[in-house]
């Protein structure tokens, strides 16, 4: 960015914002050479678009139970008939928009909710420091899961609460990493040169702050939204999840439990329905993580 | 080192204080009355009034609370509204179970994941680390019931070598007590050995980019003593860090793999008494695995108090 001399001091300052904007550019130059980036979009890509247009790609209503039970994989039924002598390749379609809405629903309500609270946490530090980290300590003391299956005794089932206990359970993840970069670039140069140009607070979190945090918690939410993926599908296999009436691909597996000796076809396809959209996450995640080079030490 | 040995057991004390509120507050936090909820609308006064007092919601809110402590610090849970048992003794039950699997899940994800990263990391680029990498990242992301049905099918079903279901106690003699474990905990290993796999192999690579590492090769050391003495030593260390939490993300793995092979730990418990509104038993399960997470935090802190002296001499 060129500054001219007719602009203030104020703004002058973003400096740091151009820089950051040109490393964006380099990250997306590097991303387009990642061969896991681009399986991982391809992948992703196919099942977003399968999940909007289900209730149109679907070959029949995935709750009609009007065909043969149990029936293995044949032209018909190219991934075979469940329990109760539904589609099981419709009822996975309507599966993944269940995965799908609860991943992204689940981590864009952590973020929306902790971001914010690690920054300011950071920034203000002192006693708003004290309260909300104490608050995260304690949350960081009870496992994810052990939150969410726990956040659904209380809610009970439903496509809400899931997502509810879901985000709830990641928060301490997104407010810790928002923290410490806070934390980190408080005392940098450019930071405190935007303060002694007379930045308020606000500009300085959203203007400078924030943009430059951004690496580390975009891997953060991109890791998350396949484990809040995995976390759904557990619940639901659990019977903790949304409504048993909803065709969830932990529900498909946890209904045909007693069948697996049987119908393979009802052990085989579901699971492999979820591994393929953790693992097309996980692809992006990760080539996400090289570009950006960033390290996160917990591992989950 | 005393004193702040003894501000990070204060600290967990103070963390396990706030867990048990928060676990308090959760019976409260169901929407309606608890009561009504488990016993249904047409319950008679008595029941009512008996339940109430035995999930400890008679009474002022204080008094509630102090009662909820008193009882605490006894090692009183209360009784399970099903089985009618002593929360304690069913937990006490469970809790081996669990620990077998997250134990023995430990010890078979590190005898494949460390290997495993080692020979990714010495022969990187390689047709094996490419393989390594690969099945690492379909470990990461298969969901762990579904591995322990895929398991159970081709293992159990298929070719009965191991049982399906079930957990035999240590003292009917160790082969039965393993063989009813090993699917289950693999099952519950198999996402972090994939971690470990990717840590170790990450780690190698730094460490066999340092000076010190060119300096054996250059005095002459065959490879394999370069890499298995010289650099996994010190690449280990924050492999090691991570172990270090790790069984108590393995204890809540179990969750759903103990649902899966019908083994009653500690998270079928769990799991069991969400579905039958057993609070007590909810609370009381909570609390453990909570415990048993701050616990094991605090340990490793301590830990790493003797083995890393920068901390040591703060």
């Amino acid at each position: 960015m060129i500054t001219t001399s007719s602009r203030s001091a104020a703004e002058a300052v973003p400096v740091a914002v151009s820089v950051s904007t040109s490393e964006w550019r380099r990250t997306v130059r590097y991303l387009r050479k990642d061969v896991k980036v681009i399986m991982g979009c391809i992948m992703l890509g196919l099942l977003v678009l399968t999940a909007l247009l289900a209730p149109v790609l679907a070959p029949y209503d995935p709750n009609a139970q009007e065909f043969d039970l149990l029936l293995p994989p044949s032209w018909q039924h190219v991934l075979g008939t469940d329990e109760f002598g539904r589609d099981l390749l419709s009822r996975l379609m309507a599966g993944a928009r269940v995965s799908l809405i609860v991943g992204f629903a689940a981590v864009g309500l952590a973020v929306l909710a902790s971001v914010p609270l690690g920054l300011i946490s950071g920034y203000y530090g002192g006693w708003v420091d004290t309260i909300i980290m104490r608050y995260i300590d304690l949350q960081w003391a009870f496992p994810s899961l052990i939150i969410a299956v726990g956040l659904m005794a209380i809610l009970g089932p439903g496509l809400g609460n899931v997502i509810i206990a879901v985000s709830l359970a990641y928060i301490d993840d997104f407010a810790r990493i928002a923290r410490g970069e806070v934390l980190a670039l408080r005392e940098e140069e450019f930071i405190v040169a935007a303060r002694a140009a007379g930045g308020s607070d606000a500009r300085l979190i959203l203007r400078h702050l924030l943009p430059n945090s951004l690496a580390p918690l975009i891997v953060q939410a991109t890791v998350s939204v396949s484990y809040a993926i995995l976390a759904e599908s557990t619940l639901s296999f659990l019977g903790l999840g949304v409504a048993i009436t909803t065709p969830t691909w932990g529900l498909i597996l946890s209904g045909a439990r007693g069948f697996f000796t049987m119908a393979w076809w009802l052990a085989i396809f579901p699971g492999l329905a979820i591994m393929v959209t953790v693992l097309s996450i996980n692809f992006l995640g990760d080539g996400l993580r090289d570009a950006l080079d960033v390290k996160i030490s917990r591992a989950e | 080192m005393r004193i702040y040995l003894l501000k990070r057991v204060l600290y967990s004390l103070l963390v396990m204080w706030g867990v048990a509120t928060l676990v308090f507050f959760m019976l409260r936090a169901i929407p309606g009355d608890p009561v009504t909820v488990i016993l249904g609308e047409e319950a008679t006064p008595e029941a009512v009034e008996q339940l109430r007092h035995n999930l400890g919601l008679d009474g002022p809110f204080y008094v509630q609370y102090t009662r909820w402590f008193a009882r605490l610090l006894r090692g009183d849970l209360g009784r399970s509204i099903l089985a009618g048992e002593q929360v304690t003794v069913l937990l006490i039950q469970a809790a081996p179970r669990t620990f077998s699997i997250a134990a023995l899940a430990l010890i078979i994800s590190l005898m494949l994941a460390i290997p495993a990263g080692i020979i990714s990391a010495a022969k990187k680029h390689t047709f094996p680390d490419h393989l390594a990498t690969v099945v690492a990242f379909l470990g990461l992301s298969m969901p762990n019931f579904w591995l322990g049905i895929v398991l159970i099918l081709f293992f159990s079903v298929h070719l009965r070598w191991f049982p399906s279901m079930g957990y035999v106690p240590l003292d009917d003699g160790v082969w039965p007590w393993l063989r009813h474990l090993i699917l289950p905990a693999f099952t519950t290993g198999t996402a972090f050995a994939a971690i470990i796999a990717r840590m170790t192999r990450s780690t190698m690579l730094e460490v066999l980019n340092e000076t010190y590492i060119s300096t054996a090769r250059s005095k002459g050391l065959l490879e394999r003593v370069v890499v298995l003495k010289h650099a996994l030593r010190n690449a280990l260390i924050p492999v090691i860090t991570v172990i270090g939490i790790a069984f108590s993300l393995l204890l809540v793995g179990t969750v759903v793999v103990e649902d899966v092979f019908a083994i009653q730990g500690l998270g079928r418990t769990l799991v069991r008494s969400i579905i039958n509104r057993d609070f007590p038993v909810v609370q009381g399960a909570i609390l453990l695995v909570s415990g048993i997470f701050v616990g094991m935090n605090l340990l490793i802190d301590i830990l790493y108090t003797y083995i890393n002296p920068k901390i040591r001499f703060e």
